[in-house]
């Protein structure tokens, strides 16, 4: 590590250069004709090279180590930090950076300093820009094909590079003067999006604010070091102005802040909407007054009984939706797949009806279709995204296609976003969390993410050796399920509930967590327990790794588990599974003093998470998280080789990185 | 003595098969029993009080063996050892001095022991700092004789066999006593620390913490209450069940949740197995866990533990040593996983393993404060030296909160330091 990095001197010109004197990238470059990046290249790829050729040593930023290092570490705790950012690693990604930029990776010391300065980030959107032309055309094998490549990523790309110029040529004025046409607007829309979201919630918790409008707002609340303030505003409204779609598409892209369900007027009229007729629970809690808590049991005879009524659901949505309900289906990436394909069974049996167009009609039936299954249980975080991208394929049909081409498109766009984005990232997870195992390793996971699953099983098939501690909680149990898979497989296992973590986290050396969700500020939104485990293993000094798909990054922030959460069937919390004898709760559920409650769901601090693994390589934990997140989850949904560079420069761009990444990092 | 052997060898088998759990029952179990050792055994005329201590303490190890984990056992031998040592103290200052203040002095055992304890007691700080003159000595113990209920009368036997006996047993009676009555005195303290609306957490079940509510709850304050439920054994079920029904507002949580919650909780109250002499505890597995989380969003965390509670141990690897496995069975049911019970790995390891403690060590560190009834004796003295006059207050001073650095000064009150270590004792 040491020897690539250079003197922490802050004067150093090549990284008070960054913000400033990026060359603007010649964007007509063509392609390489392809260049796989599943084959992580340890040798520095050129093809791909737009910029000084010193680039081709750069750092990878996406932290993915070359299989050979994969098992040569063994201490646990105490490793090198060069292990995890190896110097010739580079997927194409990297080499789109300019010189520039990988000064300042190596002199990271003083990135603080250099971003401090006003428009200290606008380097990487050069970055991103160029490198989307360049790459798009490339194939990605890893992540399949681009098809259809994103007549957005263009337009977009062509609207971030006017911006660029405009903020090139007025960079050196002060900063106040400096606001672009673009930007004023973008400021102007953010606060009339803050406006009606407040509106909206009239003046209920500013925290379930979503969409545009919490992002922007986050953009300049939530970061937390002042100095990044006007930059990432900067950036926000940047990107704002970047990928501005039509006046109409964006209001409609702005998802609706949340329902609040201490909001009477609201409830009363979703409930004349709703299809399933709740009740709602007598002993409501009161702290989660704001969420919907039913009588569990009544709705489903009466959605069973009124399958010949609901005319409008499709039998296949239908079938989801009892499956969400009954809980035969849970899991985010099971439950985001089988909405997906249930949509697509939809979409498949769909006709326009006369005089109406496909685009309005479809997305009106599907939100239809969605009320319905948030009916049925809330939807989760990764769902809502593949929601926005199903919603925005829809909107962005070329109007020429007939019908029948257009829902042939919805359709591959479907297959191709649950592949793309959720069976492949998977197994790209699962080729970066392996290199984090080696023999002797003891391993610790909570519950039964599904991405964990497959790095364990992985991990087994190649001979590792390790040892498993399944940690469970009620009222799930969905450990026991994961244990049995893992020793049917013959892998050495050790069970316990959540309770005993103290006890065995002494002889843990990792700890591999699922997720439900990745927040803005990096906060981690998972299975309720969740936090009770990465903070014992905080405590143990025993590095946390979370896996979870980019196509579950959200823009929302959170700052505890309360404000957004998912309540339970409370009943389940009562009876215990096989313990007849403990029935003290029995007779007690109708005193008016006594309330169960069941969440869900609970939010991880960044500062309890070492490293988190998406499809996009390994990135430390606090600081970036939040940086990236945000940025990933603007563009999840709309092309991957713009999120990858995203990535890349908000890792590079993030301020303090360089200390408490090394630090946290196994 | 076959009686005493009887029940000596029930409450064995009683401990070895775990049937009696929870620190109150068994204090309460083992100090009944050395009082009836005590009552039956004929003591000499002379070394009457080596003879007891002798007898106590095999008795002692004996039950200390038994369950080495249910710390209250030996706590309360100890408690009995050193009563013994304090009357038989007391008993040869009286026969020394003069018989007008005999009452006083073996009303005042406790006093006596920090004011001039016997060469074989290490001298402690307050006890050099605080020796105060007799008369002044005797003046306060007298007083503090007036708590005592059924004093006085044994002045007049100057049969000293039986006077020893007798005093001793009064002094376990009362130790009984106190045992039982511990969680009204600390849940006297409860208006004091409990506010209106807030919302409090805790863990499992214990019910020193019920009354400690409870009280709060009769002093009209109204405030809520989280019970994670505290699995494997959910006794948070029960506890919420007897909360609600005496009208708190209580919502039963999952262990998991606990994180989660504790951002909105004022103040985790908990119950507790055991007190160690660093000041760390000995609760319910999840504890930790729960102090943890409390610490991360500076919450307070209040241990209520009655005076049995308190070991003179330091714990050392604590999460081993001083835990047990309880059975797998209460994780997975029977019949779920026997396909995979029996499967070995090459090494003819088993594959699954089942680990389910049942205890967990919080250090101290991240305990805020103890509330107990115990009485802070060098306190007590120190007050009473410096302002005598304010001898009415006394009792308000020294019960009540303390700090878990503060714990080794209770032990040094309660026990005796030849009584740390019972076993080694016994066998040298």
């Amino acid at each position: 590590m040491d020897p690539r990095r250079a003197p922490r001197t802050v004067s150093d010109p090549k990284v008070r250069k960054v913000g400033f004197f990026t060359d603007p990238p010649d964007r007509s470059l063509p392609g390489p004709p392809d260049h796989p990046i599943s084959s992580f290249p340890a040798s520095p790829p050129s093809t791909v090279d737009n910029s000084p050729p010193s680039a081709g040593n750069s750092l990878s930023p996406v932290m993915i180590p070359p299989p050979r290092h994969s098992s040569s570490i063994l201490s646990p705790l105490r490793r090198d930090p060069a292990e995890f950012f190896p110097l010739p690693a580079s997927p194409t990604a990297s080499t789109s950076f300019s010189d520039d930029v990988v000064s300042t990776m190596k002199g990271r010391g003083v990135a603080a300093a250099s971003s401090s300065l006003p428009g200290g980030l606008l380097f990487d959107i050069a970055a991103i820009k160029s490198a989307a032309s360049s790459v798009s055309a490339s194939g990605l094998t890893t992540v399949s094909v681009v098809n259809n490549l994103p007549i957005g990523i263009f337009e977009k790309g062509g609207g971030v590079a006017v911006e660029m110029q405009d903020d090139q040529s007025s960079r050196s004025k002060s900063l106040k003067e400096k606001t672009t046409k673009a930007e004023r607007r973008a400021l102007q829309e953010a606060q009339r999006a803050a406006k009606a979201t407040a509106k909206a919630e009239d003046g209920k918790t500013p925290a379930a604010a979503s969409g545009a409008a919490a992002s922007v707002k986050s953009g300049k609340s939530v970061k937390p070091p002042p100095s990044q303030k006007n930059d990432s505003a900067a950036l926000a409204a940047l990107e704002k102005a970047g990928d501005r779609p039509p006046e109409k598409d964006r209001k409609k892209e702005v998802p609706q802040p949340r329902m609040q369900f201490d909001d009477k007027s609201r409830v009363e009229k979703a409930k004349r909407r709703a299809v399933v007729k709740q009740t709602e629970a007598r002993n409501r809690v009161e702290l989660f007054r704001h969420l919907p808590q039913y009588e569990r049991g009544t709705q489903r005879t009466e959605l069973q009984s009124k399958f010949f009524e609901l005319d409008p659901v499709h039998p296949a949505v239908y079938k989801v939706g009892l499956q969400y309900l009954y809980g035969d289906i849970c899991g985010s990436n099971a439950r985001c797949i089988a909405m997906l394909q249930a949509f697509q069974e939809a979409i498949k049996d769909y006709s326009t009806p006369s005089e109406k167009t496909l685009a309005r009609d479809l997305t009106a039936k599907i939100g239809s279709y969605l009320s319905f299954l948030i009916e049925c249980r809330p939807l989760s975080i990764s769902m809502g995204n593949a929601i926005r991208f199903l919603k925005n394929r829809i909107a962005k049909l070329p109007l020429t296609l007939s019908e029948l081409e257009a829902k042939a498109t919805l359709r591959s766009d479907i297959d191709r976003f649950i592949n793309e984005k959720i069976i492949l990232a998977d197994k790209v997870i699962v080729k970066h969390a392996i290199t984090k195992i080696s023999d002797g390793d003891v391993l610790l996971t909570y519950g039964s993410p599904s991405a964990v699953e497959m790095v364990l099983l992985h991990a087994h098939e190649l001979g590792k050796q390790f040892r498993v501690v399944v940690v469970d909680s009620r009222p799930k149990l969905e450990g026991q399920l994961l244990l049995h898979r893992l020793v049917g497989k013959g892998i050495n296992c050790t069970y316990t509930h959540v309770n005993a973590i103290s006890y065995i986290m002494h002889e843990v050396t990792r700890v591999f967590l699922g997720a439900s969700s990745v927040l803005s500020n990096g906060t981690v939104y998972s299975k309720v327990g969740t936090a009770c485990v990465a903070m014992v293993a905080h405590a143990f000094r025993v590095p946390v790794l979370v896996c979870c798909e980019a196509y579950k990054f959200h823009e929302r922030v959170q700052l505890d588990s309360l404000c957004s959460n998912e309540l339970g069937d409370p009943d389940v919390i009562s009876k215990i599974h096989g313990r007849e004898d403990i029935n003290f709760l029995d007779g007690s559920t109708n005193s008016e003093n006594l309330q169960l409650l069941n969440l869900i769901y609970d939010a991880t601090p960044s500062d309890y998470i070492s490293m988190i693994i998406t499809d996009y390589g390994m990135v430390g934990s606090t600081h970036e998280c939040a940086c990236h997140s945000k940025r990933l989850s603007k563009r999840t949904l709309v092309d991957i080789d713009t999120l990858r560079y995203i990535i890349q420069s908000a890792i590079l761009a993030s301020p303090g990185r360089s200390s408490h990444a090394y630090s946290c990092m196994l | 003595m076959p009686g005493t052997q009887t029940l000596v060898n029930e409450l064995v088998t009683k401990l070895k098969k775990r049937r009696v759990e929870g620190s109150q029952e068994t204090a309460l179990l083992t100090a009944e029993l050395l009082r009836s050792v005590i009552s039956q055994l004929k003591v000499p005329p002379t070394n009457q009080a080596e003879t007891l201590i002798e007898a106590v303490k095999s008795v002692g190890e004996l039950l200390v063996a038994a369950n080495p984990v249910e710390l209250a056992v030996g706590n309360i031998v100890r408690r009995v050892l050193h009563i013994i040592r304090d009357e038989d103290f007391s008993v040869a200052t009286s026969s020394a001095g003069g018989g007008d203040r005999e009452t006083a002095e073996q009303n005042g055992f406790r006093v006596q022991t920090v004011a001039a304890g016997p060469p074989s007691r290490s001298p402690s700080l307050h006890a050099i700092l605080d020796r105060t003159p007799d008369s002044e000595k005797a003046h306060h113990s007298s007083r503090d004789g007036d708590s005592f209920e059924g004093k006085g009368k044994s002045a007049d036997r100057n049969a000293e066999s039986w006077k020893l006996k007798h005093d001793v047993i009064r002094a376990v009676n009362e130790l009984i006593e106190d045992i039982n009555s511990c969680h009204e005195q600390i849940a006297e303290q409860s208006v004091e620390l409990i506010h209106q609306n807030e919302i409090l957490l805790t863990f499992g079940r214990s019910r020193t913490v019920r009354e400690f509510l409870c009280a709060a709850k009769e002093k009209r304050r109204s405030f809520r209450v989280f019970v994670a439920e505290g699995a494997p054994k959910y006794q948070g079920h029960a506890l919420a069940k007897d909360l609600g029904a005496r009208g708190l507002q209580t919502t039963v949580i999952t262990d998991s949740a606990v994180f989660a919650m504790i951002s909105r909780v004022n103040m985790v109250v908990v119950g507790v197995h055991a007190v160690m002499a660093n000041g760390g505890v000995i609760g319910p597995v999840g504890l930790n866990m729960v102090a943890l989380a409390a610490r991360k969003h500076a919450v307070p965390f209040v241990v209520v533990a009655g005076p049995h509670k308190l070991c003179p141990l330091y714990p050392q690897n604590p999460q081993v040593l001083l835990n047990e496995m309880r059975c797998p069975s209460e994780l997975l049911q029977d019949g779920e996983f026997s396909d995979c019970m029996g499967v070995c790995n090459g090494r003819g390891n088993p594959l699954l393993n089942v680990v389910n403690p049942a205890f967990d060590y919080v250090p101290p560190e991240l305990v805020s404060l103890f509330i107990t009834d115990m009485y802070d004796h060098s306190n007590k003295l120190k007050i009473n030296g410096l302002f005598g006059f304010l001898s009415a207050g006394h009792s308000l001073f020294c019960r009540g909160g303390y700090n878990p650095s503060f714990m080794h000064r209770l032990i040094a009150d309660y026990y005796s330091a030849d009584d740390l270590d019972l076993q080694k004792r016994s066998t040298s």
